[in-house]
């Protein structure tokens, strides 16, 4: 299918030459075949040093960040055990700090966790335990929180998390993001060209490394939903380096003037109202997602709605500036004869 | 261009709807709050009888229930809400209590899929542990201690048939985990002592070194190595499924992971105490010649066998943990099953000397495991439910002895599922591999109904969101997009539900994200449409080349998103998977009803006619 729609794209490249064939369908007759845009046409391309430089620093920043604060990884990585309980009035944190002090446990971090009845125990796997105490420490805990208080106490979950499942995690995480990133530049490679896969790679890494920057810097929590999340943005932001892409290729193969530059600006301009289209329906509903969806997702969307916002700035401004960074022409884009010389209308 | 869809491709997409209306539907029906009664061992049948003594014990604590049901051997009652069902549960427990043989009461959940679609196999979507409150276990065989006893009871075995060979070596000692290494004075014996174990243990890569002693090296062959790790899963994942049938949880999960892992899903489990408890325990085995009927009493003991009773020796033979394997062949003689067991080489020198003398005398296998009874007590007046531990001693084979039993010997004149029964029961009772917690999860019952219901209204809401802005931004278009977007999601429900995938919060995420994302397929054609029109081209020009130049580009985004997708269910673990799968599903069938829904309806509204201008 995706053969077909290809080669009748360029038909109709040829078919501006030879005009003849138009006059078939009637209705077609006022297709004038050169697109003459009534776009306007931005120059997107005349910041792009100012973009770059943007793109660079930010980056760098969160390079810098993630060497300095590194992330604030959960309990899905760094392994322990987390206990969230519900009391039936208001819990005092530092109450249940000391309880959990006099208990002998260390490391512990009690915080509330949506409301004030809401409370979250974690706490990093105990030295003085050995591997089976530790695999209990969570009944151990809520024990300790039910006998030092009067109030009702119950479980809302409890997860343990051994350390070679943790470690093992990270690892598979951090090999899926690279395979994910091998396959799409393989993929573009293949269906573009390689420049256009270098640049999609470009912008997906810069969308990640971004995107995990600011989850460093406001030290948010980074458990395997934002892992999840963070591929997602992947997805999605190739979706619409993808789109401009392919805009870029079909207007290289079709506009026979113009420099790259002007290319480009042409391209980016006409997908500009659908990337912005769908920036926002997705950003809908991610915010629907952030606020409705509970404690338990508010990661997952907050990586997402980072990740949204700055795909949508790389696909115009990462992708593209790599392609002119790279000297993309008209020569990369070449249309092999053998596709065109399937195409029957050719032949007249 | 006249943009009216051939009849056949109408029919695809009425038809693909209509299927996903009707697989889709099951899950607009709640379930409801049931109990259900099944027997804690196969004897144990669940009939007519026991049913209405539980219905009884109901009416008479003033419980309504309803539609009682036998349901492949096991009770299921329906109560209205879950205040009666727990309830309920506490008042069915004591009912079975009282009844002869033992019964498990489990608190579940009963489809209330009406008839017409049950025959049509069309099922609810099921819930992820997340969503319906439960205890998840990662249990982590050690394999590797099984594998360096198996070395060790190697390196006693060698030893001693190297002494009884009377060939003289220096040292036998293991280097390395899976390695043993034998040292001898000179080549000559050497050379003779690798003839005579080569001949003996074939699953053995044998290599002979002259560095220092003459040595030779056996090494297991990672085919070996496998097996014996498969074998270790396996008795674990037995003995994991006799407690947690124990522990009365409607759909419990046993599962294998990767290579020495064990996924343990206990929905409806709320205190993962009691649950570790259990999981821990271990069941026994001991091997007892029958008793001679002049024997004294005070040398013999009564089991129970298959519902006989049988006098055993009080000598044990063998115990459990020198069984090393116990599975299901066939004579190759008569084809008739049997079960292999292979002993170590202590157990072998046991068994032989008990039978040697005993040939035509029966030997007997007593399985042992512990068990929790709730029992009643009156304290200060009051009823109260108490957990007491009890041991079961039952005897599973009695079998006459042929010959002098050694390192490995068999059972036969069976049926082939009771050889199956045998060696599974053999397995779970032989010293199973040690097994720690790699990663547990629990979620409270109140937690998972409130992700449920937030998940609800993330989903209707960021839908409705989109719904407005669609139409608001493309006007008749957008009709026609969100119709599609309605369908992406039934399509993708119906998908879900038949294929049997579990529901998850993360899941819900996809779905919603999938709503987000699914309209850029039609964003990407209309405002292709809205660029051709804007180029001059005709309305029914436009439409046709928006859809057609569209497809590409819509084909190459969302095929890159599923590599990503696929990537994400390869690497993730539960809930990971869950948000993957809805995912790669939504994308697949946003792509038929963005591009093939999208177009049917356009073309039911505009095409084959003169149209002067699009509302888009």
């Amino acid at each position: 299918m995706a053969e077909n729609s290809m080669s009748e794209n360029e038909s109709q490249n040829n078919l501006a030459d030879a005009g003849a064939q138009q006059g078939q369908d009637g209705e077609q007759e006022g297709w004038r075949r050169t697109p003459k845009n009534t776009v306007k046409i931005i120059d997107f391309m005349k910041f792009r040093k100012i973009a770059a430089s943007i793109s660079l620093v930010l980056v760098l920043a969160s390079a810098v960040s993630l060497g300095i604060n590194q992330l604030e990884w959960g309990l899905d990585f760094t392994g322990g055990t987390l206990v969230e309980v519900v009391y039936e009035e208001a819990a005092d944190p530092q109450q249940i700090r000391a309880q959990l002090d006099d208990a002998g446990y260390e490391g512990h971090v009690v915080q509330y966790f949506g409301s004030e009845r809401d409370v979250l125990v974690r706490m990093p796997p105990q030295k003085a335990l050995d591997a089976a105490q530790n695999a209990r420490l969570g009944d151990s805990i809520i024990e300790a929180l039910k006998t030092a208080t009067t109030s009702e106490v119950s479980l809302r979950r409890s997860e343990f998390v051994g350390p070679a499942v943790g470690e093992e995690l990270a690892n598979q995480g951090g090999l899926g993001m690279l395979t994910a990133l091998a396959l799409v530049m393989l993929y573009i490679a293949f269906r573009f060209q390689l420049k256009f896969a270098f640049g999609a790679v470009v912008a997906l890494f810069h969308d990640v490394v971004i995107t995990l920057g600011i989850f460093s810097v406001a030290r948010w929590d980074f458990d395997l939903t934002v892992l999840a999340a963070l591929l997602a943005v992947i997805g999605y932001s190739l979706n619409d380096t993808i789109v401009v892409s392919d805009r870029i290729r079909e207007n290289f193969r079709k506009v026979r003037k113009g420099t790259s530059f002007e290319v480009i600006n042409l391209s980016l301009s006409q997908t500009l109202g659908r990337t912005i289209v769908t920036s926002l329906t997705t950003l809908l509903v991610l915010f629907a997602l952030f606020f409705l969806g509970g404690e338990l997702i508010r990661g997952f969307a907050i990586g997402l709605i980072i990740g949204v916002c700055v795909g949508t700035y790389s696909s115009i401004y990462v992708a593209a500036n790599v392609l002119v960074a790279l000297n993309i022409s008209k020569e990369d884009l070449a249309i092999p004869i053998k596709e065109g010389a399937e195409d029957p209308d050719l032949a007249a | 261009m006249i943009n009216k869809y051939p009849i056949w491709k109408n029919l695809i997409v009425a038809g693909a709807l209509t299927l996903g209306l009707i697989y889709a539907l099951p899950n607009i029906y709640p379930p409801d709050f049931a109990l259900q009664v099944s027997g804690e061992s196969d004897g144990v049948v669940v009939t007519e009888s026991t049913l209405k003594a539980v219905g009884t014990s109901l009416e008479e604590a003033g419980l309504t229930y309803f539609s009682p049901e036998i349901i492949d051997g096991k009770a299921q009652i329906r109560v209205p809400d879950d205040d009666t069902q727990i309830k309920a549960l506490a008042v069915a427990e004591r009912a079975v209590h009282d009844l002869p043989g033992d019964y498990i009461v489990a608190m579940t959940t009963a489809p209330t899929t009406p008839d017409w679609l049950d025959s049509l196999s069309a099922e609810p979507m099921k819930y992820g542990l997340d969503l319906r409150g439960g205890v998840h276990f990662l249990l982590e065989v050690n394999t590797a201690k099984v594998i360096s006893d198996r070395i060790e009871t190697l390196e006693t075995d060698v030893k001693r048939k190297l002494r009884e060979a009377k060939l003289r070596y220096s040292d036998v000692s293991s280097p390395e985990p899976r390695v043993l290494r034998a040292e001898f004075a000179s080549e000559e014996v050497r050379d003779e002592a690798r003839t005579l174990l080569a001949s003996q243990y074939r699953e053995f890569e044998m290599l002979s070194l002259d560095d220092g002693l003459p040595a030779i090296t056996m090494t297991l062959t990672t085919a070996m190595v496998r097996e014996i790790e498969d074998f270790a899963i396996s008795q674990n994942i037995q003995t994991t499924r006799n407690r947690v049938n124990e522990l009365g949880v409607s759909e419990p999960l046993v599962q294998r992971l990767g290579r020495n892992r064990i996924v343990v899903d206990l929905p409806g489990v709320q205190d993962p105490a009691i649950a570790k408890n259990i999981l821990g325990k271990v069941a026994t085995l001991e091997f007892r010649m029958e008793a001679q009927p002049s024997a004294p009493r005070s040398t013999t003991l009564g089991f129970d066998y298959n519902g006989r009773s049988t006098n055993l020796e009080r000598k044990i033979v063998v115990r459990g943990e020198r069984v090393i394997d116990a599975k299901v062949g066939f004579d190759p003689e008569t084809s008739l099953p049997q079960v292999n067991i292979t002993l170590d080489s202590e157990g072998g020198e046991l068994m032989h000397r008990a039978t040697r003398n005993d040939i035509g005398r029966r030997l007997g296998v007593v399985f042992i495991e512990t068990k929790t009874r709730d029992s009643y007590e009156m304290v200060d007046g009051v009823e109260v439910k108490v957990q007491k531990p009890y041991v079961v001693k039952r005897v599973i084979s009695l079998a006459t002895v042929q010959a002098a039993l050694g390192v490995q010997f068999r059972i036969t004149g069976l049926e082939a599922g009771e050889a199956r029964d045998l060696a599974l029961l053999l397995r779970a009772g032989a010293l199973a591999a040690e097994m720690f917690i790699a990663e547990e999860r629990t979620v409270g019952a109140s937690l998972g109904q409130e992700n449920i219901e937030l998940g609800a209204i993330s989903v209707t809401v960021g839908l409705g969101l989109v719904l407005l802005f669609m139409l608001i931004y493309y006007k008749v278009f957008g009709i026609a997009a969100n119709v599609a977007l309605v369908a992406n999601l039934v399509l993708l429900i119906a998908v879900m539900s038949s294929i049997g995938a579990t529901l998850t919060l993360p899941g819900i995420a996809g779905i919603v994200l999938t709503v987000g994302m699914a309209v850029d397929a039609n964003v990407l054609i209309f405002s292709r449409i809205r660029e051709e029109l804007a180029n001059g081209m005709s309305p029914q020009g436009a439409i046709n080349a928006g859809f057609e130049r569209a497809f590409v580009t819509i084909f190459d985004a969302n095929l890159t998103t599923l590599i990503v997708a696929v990537i994400l269910y390869s690497i993730g673990t539960g809930p990971v998977k869950g948000f993957a799968i809805t995912l790669s599903i939504g994308i697949l069938t946003s792509m038929f009803t963005a591009i093939m829904g999208t177009r049917a309806i356009i073309n039911l509204i505009y095409g084959g006619r003169n149209v002067k201008k699009l509302a888009i």
